[in-house]
């Protein structure tokens, strides 16, 4: 019942941070400097009055459209309306416009897949390395992979994904550098389209994993628990894995919820590289194209995506921790 | 100076023989006790390259914008020029401390401006708690909510891009004011933790009963003690904008007329068959100064017990 209660409590936090996250995006890209209506119409510069009047009539069609005459919080009111039904504005080009809706429903899967591919890679290489360096804490192969970590979190994620296109993409050609295949088109591939951009996005996230799981089950181990698991007689191999890794792994995943963050700006900069079509493509374009509408609705996605990574995250740790789980049941 | 004996775990640990126990505390404790080599190792490296950015129009160097006919893609160690020179024969050694000049002032400046910025506010919430606590911190988590490389990108395209004859002055206020934005709720969010928790200590309450004023209790008695926390956030900030910079320059609002660590190794790229070492030193010095950073900023959370969780 009070458990009911506190996450109804919570979702409702949800729906106002979101409000305000929209209402911040929308407001800070209305504050933008000069007409966007000049930048969204690409300018004729064409002395033929018919050409004129056509430019002008298209203004002022965008101008309607976009509600510009109308004041901010009218506008944003609209924005959100047809937000929450699914339509995320347009896309204006010469003589058309896009939904943008599809552009997302294009993009995100890309950027979905690059980021869940890092974030499977970082925790399986991640956990066992954290796993044997804290029960063999203190040993030559903690201390060497202690260090290896800390200099693969120096590298920053453009230094690598531009030094493993060019001398694992072109010098050794082992693997495509840049392009998208959709799984579809076979899923061998799609992983091998996918693997520098995951690695690239991986790498850090790695260190970051290791060293906060290594931490805590350094602690975990000097506990009771694994005192009376092991004087059960209970193998070392088996205390660690089923008795020490669960408890220890409530930072590890509060830190990966938090973490999505990390990766959706990793994306931004490894879909450039690589010439990924996800969302971090999307918002550069939208960016260089002044498709502030577009952008718009692309931050409230990813704000929205992060935002309900981390709430799951949190309901999560009342399953993997009983113990979270009485305190929040008995206060 | 030993640890206080109340500070070890007093139960040995059973899967973790006890001689190596005490190697395990002398390795999580070394930090705190001493630098190492690797300390040192990082504090040399940002004084030098910090005094040669700070120290660079007085220092015997070339102009980074001069050309020097004879340079024109020649790899390190030319007499008179060390690092070689770049495809139009600048001075590659003149350039990278001018870049370092470029990408330090970027992460210093938008460091500070969170720190002041974000600790004040952090300050406020955390001793004030009620409702200037709600609204701040719902503040720090709308900010949050935003991917903070996607937010940086947002601020600096509406402010700075927009205008393609930006002078690179006003490109660079503008990108210290973005990632400066990006990182008050960072240091806004442990500073209010690390303050929430000092503010119920004894020697907090013993001010408020003599009647000390709120300002002269957070500034005299809880901001010493949380300035630790502040300053190891502080450290991993300035590392994480320096590499902000370079990404913001990827993506292509970074800064465009002065060389930045960032803009040379894009700059660079296009020649890495050839001209390697175009992306490698300004590569090489993004590296040493990140992991000196994150390494001091390590020591000190270690240190104070800055507990990552509060992020």
């Amino acid at each position: 019942m009070n458990l009911a209660r506190a996450l109804g409590k919570r979702l409702l936090a949800l729906a106002l941070v979101l409000f305000l996250v929209t209402l911040f995006t929308a407001a800070l890209i209305s504050m933008t400097p000069g007409d966007p209506v000049d930048l969204l119409v690409p300018l004729a510069e064409s002395d033929n009055p018919e050409i004129q009047q056509t430019v002008q009539e298209q203004k002022d069609a965008v101008r309607e459209d976009l509600g510009l005459d109308e004041p901010f919080p009218v506008r944003y009111a609209h924005w959100l309306g047809d937000f929450v039904q699914g339509d995320f504005g347009k896309y204006y080009r010469t003589n058309a416009t896009d939904p943008v809706g599809d552009k997302i429903k294009s993009a995100l899967p890309v950027s979905l897949q690059l980021m869940v591919y890092a974030q499977i890679l970082a925790l399986v290489v991640a956990i066992p390395l954290g796993v044997v360096t804290a029960y063999r804490a203190g040993s030559r192969f903690d201390r060497a992979t202690n260090a290896s970590a800390f200099g693969l979190l120096s590298i920053p994620n453009f230094v690598l994904g531009l030094f493993l296109a060019y001398y694992v993409g072109v010098f050794l050609g082992w693997l495509p550098n840049e392009g998208y295949r959709h799984p579809s088109d076979g899923l061998v591939e799609h992983f091998r389209y996918m693997a520098l951009p995951t690695i690239t996005l991986a790498a850090a996230q790695i260190a970051v994993y290791m060293r906060l799981l290594r931490s805590d089950m350094v602690q975990t181990l000097q506990e009771d628990f694994i005192q009376m698991a092991r004087s059960k007689g209970i193998s070392d191999r088996r205390v660690l894995w089923r008795h020490a890794l669960r408890p220890s792994s409530i930072t590890l995943l509060t830190v990966s919820g938090l973490n999505v963050g990390t990766l959706i700006g990793g994306a931004l900069v490894v879909e450039r590289i690589f010439s990924l079509p996800g969302v971090g493509r999307a918002i550069f374009d939208a960016i260089n194209g002044r498709q502030y509408v577009a952008l718009q609705s692309f931050v409230a996605v990813l704000a929205i995506l992060f935002v309900m990574v981390n709430f799951t995250v949190d309901v999560l740790y009342t399953v993997i921790d009983p113990r979270i789980r009485h305190a929040r049941a008995t206060s | 100076m030993p640890e206080p004996l109340a500070e070890q775990p007093l139960d040995a640990a059973v899967l973790v023989p006890s001689d190596v126990a005490a190697v395990v505390q002398a390795v999580e404790a070394s930090p705190t006790r001493k630098l190492g080599f690797m300390g040192w190792f990082s504090v040399c490296w940002l004084v030098c390259i910090i005094g040669a950015a700070v120290l660079a129009p007085i220092l015997p160097l070339d102009d980074p914008d001069e050309t020097f006919p004879g340079l024109q893609r020649q790899p390190p160690v030319q007499p008179g020029h060390l690092l070689g020179g770049d495809a139009s024969g600048h001075d590659m050694l003149s350039r990278v401390i001018f870049g370092a000049r470029t990408s330090l002032l970027v992460g210093f400046g938008a460091i500070l401006l969170g720190w002041v910025v974000g600790g004040l506010l952090g300050l406020m919430a955390g001793y004030f708690k009620g409702r200037a606590d709600t609204v701040l911190s719902t503040g720090f988590n709308v900010l949050l909510s935003i991917p903070a490389l996607v937010l940086a990108l947002s601020l600096v395209a509406v402010f700075a891009s927009s205008d393609q004859n930006a002078s690179n002055t006003r490109r660079i206020v503008v990108l210290i004011i973005a990632l400066g934005i990006v990182s008050i709720p960072v240091l806004g969010r442990i500073t209010r933790a690390s303050t929430l928790s000092w503010s119920e200590r004894e020697f907090v309450k013993a001010a408020q009963v003599i009647g000390a004023r709120p300002r002269r209790i957070i500034f005299r008695e809880v901001l010493p003690n949380v300035l630790p926390a502040m300053m190891s956030i502080a450290l991993l900030g300035i590392a994480v904008v320096i590499v902000a910079e370079g990404a913001l320059s990827l993506l292509g609002v970074g800064v465009t007329g002065v060389p930045t660590w960032g803009n040379m190794i894009l700059d660079g790229y296009s020649q890495l068959s050839e001209l390697p070492h175009l992306v490698f030193i300004p590569s090489i010095a993004i590296f040493l100064t990140v992991l000196s950073l994150n390494y001091l900023g390590d020591i000190v959370r270690a240190r104070f017990d800055v507990r990552e969780s509060v992020l």
